[in-house]
């Protein structure tokens, strides 16, 4: 066991580094796209709400799995066709897992943050579109911040999820923990020191976010019932 | 102050409202002159709400006219918001931003809309609190007040806009009877500085005291009008004398 952390414990380190630097980037687009599709599926106008469940129906349809050699080699390819010769589109495993990742958390997060706005009181809306506020301007300043504090949790939730989703993307060959952890283990045959290492890296990382967010929740309930 | 005949506030000719396949309002036409108190009586599901609804529009119309203050609110081309800043609405529900406290509650408006300064804002905030004896209460969250507080601040909240027409929709009927009172007083003091106000209320005792007219709703038509006198003490309909037999 020591003798594989002090000869493998920096890559792994670093893994874990990619790791969360691939779910910090499909957690960031997630965000966009949970906010536009959740915004959309709330809006009055049915074309909104369609394209949002098709959204959301499709991505939570799909394996993500499949959605990643979709994303990485399928898509890739499918374009190839089309272009002059000579040029040539690629994603980088990154690219592509970010993209993967972004739709599929997307996609739930689309569904929290719908939740989240029709659990707030219609009367909100209503008391300021009264007072002569533009709708935008009422969801910004009224319903979203109120939504936002019960969204939280699952939103916490969420992205646990999508940190722990991350190790999917192995099979397209990112170099994350556990992608790194499988050539380890090749290198040294020894399996379950290996992966009991992995399992405690991920349950400290996601130990402390999931803290930190608790702290997060608190401030923003502070001072108010 | 009286009600000034020459100035027709809200023109409403041949509304009708549906949810769907149910009619709510049937064929609704009255005017509401400058200075008038209307109060607005019928059994639930008489329409009396939706009736106060479609003035300012919260509800879509379904035919007919609604014209606030010269702006036809059927109109596509009308600035909705426009119109809304000049009149206020009050909940039965309250409905009190949660997210803000008092203050925040009744500077949003005028100062997202650009109508006040954040402090001139604030000091006009203060100077109604004071009005409606909630001085105190500035910084305080919702969730920290009573019904009758809440309420207050409501009326407050949409008098911030400086609106010249307030519509009530059963603004006692969510509170403790011991707080009706503290709400009315803020109604009967702005009636007698003169705002153009129309209340749907179950309260028969402040439609005699302060209304200038009452209507009586039933079945998505008005089907009686005339001063309180009228309408509560010599009603003439069999439907608005059997419902004033009920609740009196």
């Amino acid at each position: 066991m020591f003798r594989i952390l002090s000869v493998y414990g920096g890559l792994l380190l670093r893994a874990m580094g990619q790791t969360l630097l691939l779910a910090l980037c499909g957690l960031f687009f997630a965000c966009i796209l949970g906010l536009i599709f959740g915004l959309l599926s709330v809006l009055k106008n049915r074309v909104c709400n369609i394209i949002s469940t098709i959204f959301v129906d499709v991505i939570r349809g799909v394996p993500m799995i499949v959605l990643a050699y979709m994303i990485y080699f399928g898509i890739p390819q499918f374009v190839n066709g089309f272009m002059p010769a000579g040029t040539k589109f690629t994603l980088t495993a990154l690219q592509a897992g970010t993209i993967a990742l972004a739709l599929n958390c997307g996609a739930y997060m689309a569904e929290i943050i719908r939740a989240g706005i029709q659990s707030v009181d219609p009367g909100q809306m209503e008391a300021a579109r009264s007072l002569g506020l533009p709708y935008w301007r009422a969801m910004a300043r009224v319903v979203l911040p109120q939504a936002i504090r019960t969204m939280i949790p699952s939103i916490i939730n969420q992205f646990i999820i999508t940190l722990k989703d991350t190790s999917i993307l192995s099979v397209i060959g990112f170099p994350e923990l556990v992608n790194t952890a499988k050539n380890v283990v090749a290198n040294t045959m020894s399996s379950f020191q290996v992966w009991a290492i992995v399992g405690v890296m991920y349950l400290i990382v996601i130990t402390l976010l999931s803290r930190l967010a608790k702290q997060l929740e608190r401030r923003l309930n502070r001072g108010r019932e | 102050m009286g009600v000034n005949k020459d100035n027709v506030k809200i023109h409403v000719s041949h509304l009708k409202k549906n949810f769907g396949r149910l009619e709510v309002l049937k064929d609704v036409t009255t005017d509401i002159y400058e200075g008038e108190v209307v109060v607005v009586l019928g059994p639930s599901g008489s329409g009396k709400s939706t009736f106060l609804r479609c003035l300012n529009r919260l509800e879509d119309i379904t035919a007919g006219e609604v014209i606030v203050d010269g702006h036809d609110l059927t109109d596509k081309r009308t600035d909705l918001n426009k119109v809304r800043e000049n009149v206020g609405m009050v909940f039965q529900h309250f409905n009190l931003f949660n997210n803000l406290n008092v203050m925040g509650n009744m500077t949003l408006a005028p100062t997202e809309l650009k109508k006040a300064t954040k402090p001139e804002a604030r000091e006009k905030a203060m100077r109604l609190l004071d009005r409606v004896g909630l001085l105190d209460k500035a910084e305080a969250f919702p969730a920290q007040l009573s019904g009758g507080q809440k309420q207050r601040v409501a009326i407050a909240r949409a008098l911030a806009m400086d609106p010249d027409i307030m519509l009530f929709d059963e603004p006692t009927s969510a509170l403790d009877p011991e707080m009706v009172g503290e709400v009315l007083q803020v109604m009967k003091q702005l009636a007698a500085e003169g705002m153009t106000m129309v209340v749907v209320t179950h309260e028969i005792g402040f439609a005699r005291e302060v209304a200038t007219r009452v209507i009586f709703m039933e079945g998505g038509y008005i089907v009686e009008e005339g001063t309180p006198d009228e309408v509560i003490n010599h009603p003439k309909q069999p439907r608005t004398i059997d419902f004033l037999s009920k609740v009196l």
